[in-house]
């Protein structure tokens, strides 16, 4: 489900001054404390069960993952982890490719996070603090272009991949997905608010040229949305799957393409393919545990409001 | 901060340029040529990237898609297109595959969109209270949107196992029989569903809270004045409140149930289960269109399933648009 990324609020006019008072930036993205009423206790009750539920799959992986066959084939199936996990873990890397699988993993989320945010940034400036011929026309148009399935090309994206010679290459991968108009619709909300029209002359009067405006206004001011976006588009590039197994395979894979390795045998070795899952899982996990906070405020700051 | 920074840039750019030209006045004109070419040029240039890589890699593809779809082209032979007109499409309309994938694509999107999004409502009504560990909270929720289809489906895949997977078990205990969710169509269906809803309920209920919170208290308050319960409240407060966020989440949940892929190809048989199970009983249009391609190496029929999704979509979309102009207005 990649068209499922980031919302934007598609229903906001295109503002051409700065808000009265212009707001920093990371104010705009964080947190409001709910406003309504406070949650009882039937309400602490069902937020428990709606988080363990949220987090019981990962946990039973990882307690699958750290025992053995025999052991997560019993009924009732174990709860408590064993002793296994590091060398399953060890066992998912070596066999079942889950290195080499990270590591391209790795690449491809890195580049296409990072020439998103780049482009969307660029964009996402021009779209807000601008003036040229069509704004209007083309946002229309990057936001219609969010409607549009990438599944729905494949065939000859395929076509076009063997014949530049990219096929079961990186490459494949990165080049269709370098932008996101998600992105730039996300930058150009976060920029319009974020960053005050006086700044962007008062660059024009010293005499900069739109690019150093873009270097050295912009980009200070567009940092935390920056940060939100790579984090999430890096979540996305990582879990994509439909391209990445269309036009990959087994010995060049990503880490989602590699799973699907992992559950092809005919002796299906349980554990191992928990602890591939695990390993697949783990650097985004982390990731959430150290920025939970920023992704769910950017989530929250994309969203269609009212 | 910002400005002090360009401040000195520009100095140091004043200083630069004129005094490189031997003829101030060719200089300064030239200069006021790229500031207006600057100023003009530049707009056009940020945007350009997004444009082009669009262009490229999804809008060319996808009006490719029609021309190949009336050809026959083979994966081993892709430079070898042949003109069948529109035999593809007569084949496909033909074939029971198609429609019983379709059918399966339908029945799958509704019972993973629906208590997905009704779901997620609830969960964002529960996630507006003002509490203690509102972040955990918020956090817990988007763990299965931080988890890839693929390990998703694996999990779920021995958690819906048959003779000792969890949910039979715990079925067990209220004197179900275990259920094949494999083989059978119904629970198979359902059991996909459910890593479906599991993966996106939090995030579509992270979209619905930041929308609540955006409803004015005042609309609350009044609405309490009148006597309105909290029940009453959320139907005619909140849910109106937030109904373009509604719409959009149904337009991306629609959009992403006619392309579904991952999880009924991993659940149960890995990358060998492209058919949908033994008797096709879960196989969605994405799988035919991946079989059809690369596994039967049919390119021009694989096009003319991919065309077949989009047209699908656009039915669906104009079928909602009319219920939403039948329908009488409520005050």
């Amino acid at each position: 489900m990649t068209v499922n990324s980031l919302p934007v609020r598609t229903d906001a006019p295109v503002r051409t001054s700065a808000p009265k008072t212009p707001r920093t930036g990371r104010r705009l993205l964080r947190i409001r404390a709910g406003r309504q009423h406070h949650a009882g206790p039937l309400a602490y009750v069902l937020l428990a069960v709606m988080a363990i539920v949220s987090i019981f799959p990962l946990y039973w992986t990882m307690v699958a993952a750290s025992t053995d066959n025999t052991r997560v084939s019993q009924t009732p199936p174990p709860f408590l982890p064993g002793p296994n996990l590091f060398s399953n873990l060890a066992r998912a890397w070596d066999e079942a490719a889950m290195g080499k699988a990270m590591i391209n993993s790795l690449i491809v989320a890195g580049v296409i996070a990072l020439s998103t945010v780049l482009f969307a940034t660029l964009a996402g400036f021009a779209f807000a603090k601008l003036r040229f011929k069509g704004r209007n026309i083309l946002l229309t148009l990057v936001i219609g272009t969010m409607m549009v399935p990438p599944q729905l090309g494949v065939v000859p994206l395929f076509m076009m991949m063997s014949e530049l010679g990219w096929s079961q290459q990186l490459p494949a991968v990165i080049f269709p997905t370098l932008v996101s108009a998600v992105g730039v619709f996300f930058m150009r909300q976060y920029l319009s608010e974020a960053l005050p029209d006086e700044l962007v002359e008062a660059g024009r009067v010293d005499g900069a040229h739109s690019l150093r405006i873009f270097w050295s206004i912009v980009l200070p001011v567009a940092r935390p949305a920056m940060a939100v976006l790579f984090m999430i588009t890096f979540v996305h590039a990582w879990n994509d799957f439909f391209w990445p197994f269309v036009v990959l395979d087994m010995t060049n894979p990503t880490v989602p393409v590699a799973l699907t390795q992992l559950s092809a045998g005919y002796v299906r070795d349980q554990s191992l393919i928990m602890a591939g899952a695990l390993l697949g899982t783990l650097p985004l996990l982390a990731m959430f545990i150290v920025f939970g906070r920023q992704i769910v405020s950017g989530i929250m700051a994309g969203a269609v409001k009212g | 901060m910002a400005t002090s920074t360009t401040n000195a840039l520009a100095g140091e750019e004043r200083s630069g340029p004129p005094t490189k030209t031997p003829d101030g006045e060719t200089g300064r004109r030239r200069s006021a040529l790229l500031h207006r070419l600057d100023l003009k040029g530049a707009p056009y240039a940020f945007v350009a990237p997004f444009f082009v890589v669009f262009a490229a890699f999804s809008f060319y593809p996808l009006v490719y898609t029609a021309w190949i779809s009336l050809h026959h082209v083979e994966l081993a032979t892709l430079d070898s297109m042949q003109w069948v007109a529109f035999d593809n499409y007569v084949d496909l309309f033909k074939d029971s595959r198609f429609w019983n994938a379709l059918q399966n694509t339908i029945t799958i999107g509704v019972i993973s969109t629906v208590p997905q999004l009704l779901m997620a409502l609830g969960m964002a009504h529960l996630l507006n209270y003002r509490m203690r560990a509102s972040l955990f909270f918020r956090v817990a929720s988007l763990v299965p949107y931080a988890t890839s289809v693929g390990a998703a489906a694996l999990v779920f895949t021995m958690l819906f196992e048959r003779d000792f997977g969890m949910i039979n078990w715990v079925l067990g205990w209220v004197g179900i029989d275990p259920l094949d969710w494999e083989a059978d169509k119904w629970p198979a269906q359902v059991a996909i569903s459910t890593i479906v809803i599991w993966r996106w309920t939090g995030y579509n209920a992270l979209l619905y809270l930041a929308a609540m919170q955006a409803i004015p208290a005042e609309r609350y308050e009044a609405a309490s004045l009148d006597g309105a319960s909290r029940w009453k409240q959320f139907t005619h407060v909140t849910v109106p409140g937030i109904r373009s966020t509604v719409v959009f989440t149904i337009v991306l949940s629609t959009i992403g149930a006619t392309q579904l892929f991952g999880e009924p190809l991993i659940f149960g048989q890995g990358p060998n289960g492209v058919t949908g199970g033994a008797d096709n009983q879960y196989q969605t249009l994405g799988l035919l269109l991946y079989e059809e391609g690369w596994k039967n190496y049919q390119m021009g029929r694989a096009a003319t399933v991919a065309w077949a999704m989009f047209l699908l979509l656009i039915l669906v979309f104009a079928a909602q648009r009319l219920i939403r102009r039948l329908r009488p207005r409520t005050p």
